[in-house]
């Protein structure tokens, strides 16, 4: 789905508005430790997210995220949201908490893009 | 501050960002850049004062202009008709009356070396369209409008864009264009400890840098993932910060980064899923998952861990790249 739709999905306030909303999101992670988003995002994700700093951002950048969906109304920061419009990347905040926008966008036929933790025997 | 309104300074709705501010004042420099002679429509139609004005609707209409320069017999200026004259022609149904009853005979005009802002302030300060232009003699050589003016600015900005493709492209040949026994582009960042603020910073520049090199996407990815990791660990746990290294060559890319502490006292634990030693600082942060060394080995080739406690510790991670993405060397065949 594209970010327009997804925006509609999550009834986000954009918080970007110069960002691209005609991207495509091709799935969905939804985490608060940049870690867990970097282990097991795939390119072109939309991410759920209640963290609000700048690290938010970078790891989008760093992992080829699509989209940022901040949970239950949260509004970043003035620095996160300048970055984010430099780095082209839409921020969305969304009155839903994180697990009925899964639940939204998952209905509206989003797959997870969250894989499980690889052990060495991987 | 996490409840800050989004747009404290909102202009109409919106803010002007710092990306906007680069294209505004771009957008000025242009203007004064450009000369009028640049932008203005040249060989541009003219009429006689003794012409009738149904003649002029004539060559407005096939011309789509919006206004003609009218000259006198010996090629001088003397007026200009545009189409609101027409117009007042017309309501009084006087299509007959020659140009010069309803020709404009005040001449504001602007020179061909005038620098387009020129143009644009005697636009507004005296309400008119159009402006012919003159050259140093006097004589008629085009006429400006708003829309030559926006047309000229935007082919700029677009010649702009063009010239940072052609950087592009000169960075992606960057290890073709040199000739050595073994060419190896090294990038070097210093990174404090604690400033949570700029963490990533130098691993967005790493990524960057690779794709103007011609990295595929995938390949930039992998690196910024890994890089990012190391050095939000060289932020998270060092004492004194560190340093990030980035060898890059045709062949591979060779990421380091060193610390001089404290160092790891059990490398095996470090290296377990979900293992961390990270503050409640990082963790409100969002890290401190116990996932970076974990996701940094899966995107590299190699990872090596070296540590001493109170020494330091340095991270060596090796990409090696497949033979379709490596960068091209000179006198590689020229097809992809």
């Amino acid at each position: 789905m594209k970010v327009e739709q997804l925006m509609e999905i999550v009834e986000g306030t954009l918080l970007t508005p110069q960002a691209p909303l005609n991207r495509e999101v091709k799935g969905g992670c939804g985490a608060d430790l940049m870690s867990d988003v970097l282990a097991s995002i795939h390119p072109d994700a939309v991410l759920l997210t209640g963290l609000c700093n700048i690290q938010v951002v970078r790891t989008a950048q760093m992992a080829d995220v699509r989209a940022i969906v901040f949970v239950r109304g949260k509004t970043p920061p003035p620095e996160t949201i300048k970055l984010a419009t430099e780095e082209n990347i839409p921020l969305l905040s969304s009155p839903f908490g994180m697990f009925e926008l899964c639940g939204r966008l998952y209905q509206a036929g989003l797959h997870s893009f969250e894989a499980p933790v690889l052990h060495d025997d991987e | 501050m996490m409840n800050n309104p989004p747009h404290p300074n909102a202009r109409r709705g919106r803010t002007v960002t710092d990306q906007d501010a680069r294209e505004i004042s771009r957008v000025e420099e242009l203007s004064y850049e450009l000369k009028v002679g640049e932008v203005m429509t040249a060989n541009v139609k003219s009429v006689t004062a003794e012409m009738k004005i149904a003649g002029v609707l004539e060559i407005l209409r096939q011309g789509r202009i919006s206004g003609v320069p009218v000259l006198d017999a010996g090629g001088e200026i003397i007026g200009i008709l545009s189409i609101e004259d027409v117009v007042r022609a017309m309501e009084r149904n006087h299509l007959t009356a020659p140009v010069s009853e309803y020709m404009s005979h005040r001449l504001i005009t602007v020179s061909d070396f005038d620098s387009v802002v020129k143009a644009i302030k005697t636009f507004s300060e005296y309400r008119v369209g159009r402006l012919p232009v003159l050259n140093e003699q006097g004589k008629l050589t085009g006429i400006i409008t708003k829309g030559d003016v926006t047309r000229g600015i935007l082919n700029a900005l677009q010649k702009d864009y063009k010239e940072e493709e052609l950087r592009r492209y000169r960075a992606s040949h960057l290890f073709e264009d040199i000739t050595s026994d073994r060419t190896s582009l090294i990038l070097r960042y210093e990174i404090a400890a604690k400033d949570y603020q700029r963490g990533g910073e130098a691993s967005s520049h790493i990524k960057r840098a690779l794709l103007r090199l011609g990295a595929s996407p995938q390949l930039a990815r992998q690196c910024g993932i890994a890089i990012y990791e190391a050095e939000i660990n060289l932020i998270i746990h060092t004492d004194n910060g560190g340093v990030i290294r980035v060898q890059i060559e045709p062949h591979r890319i060779l990421m380091q980064t060193t610390d001089t502490g404290p160092g790891i006292a059990n490398i095996e634990q470090a290296l377990t899923p979900g293992w961390s030693t990270a503050t409640q600082e990082a963790r409100n942060m969002g890290f401190g998952a116990g996932m970076g060394l974990v996701n940094i080995r899966r995107c590299v080739n190699r990872m090596e861990l070296d540590s001493t406690p109170g020494k330091g510790t340095k991270l060596t991670m090796e990409i090696l790249l497949r033979p379709e993405e490596r960068f091209r060397e000179e006198g590689d065949p020229e097809a992809e």
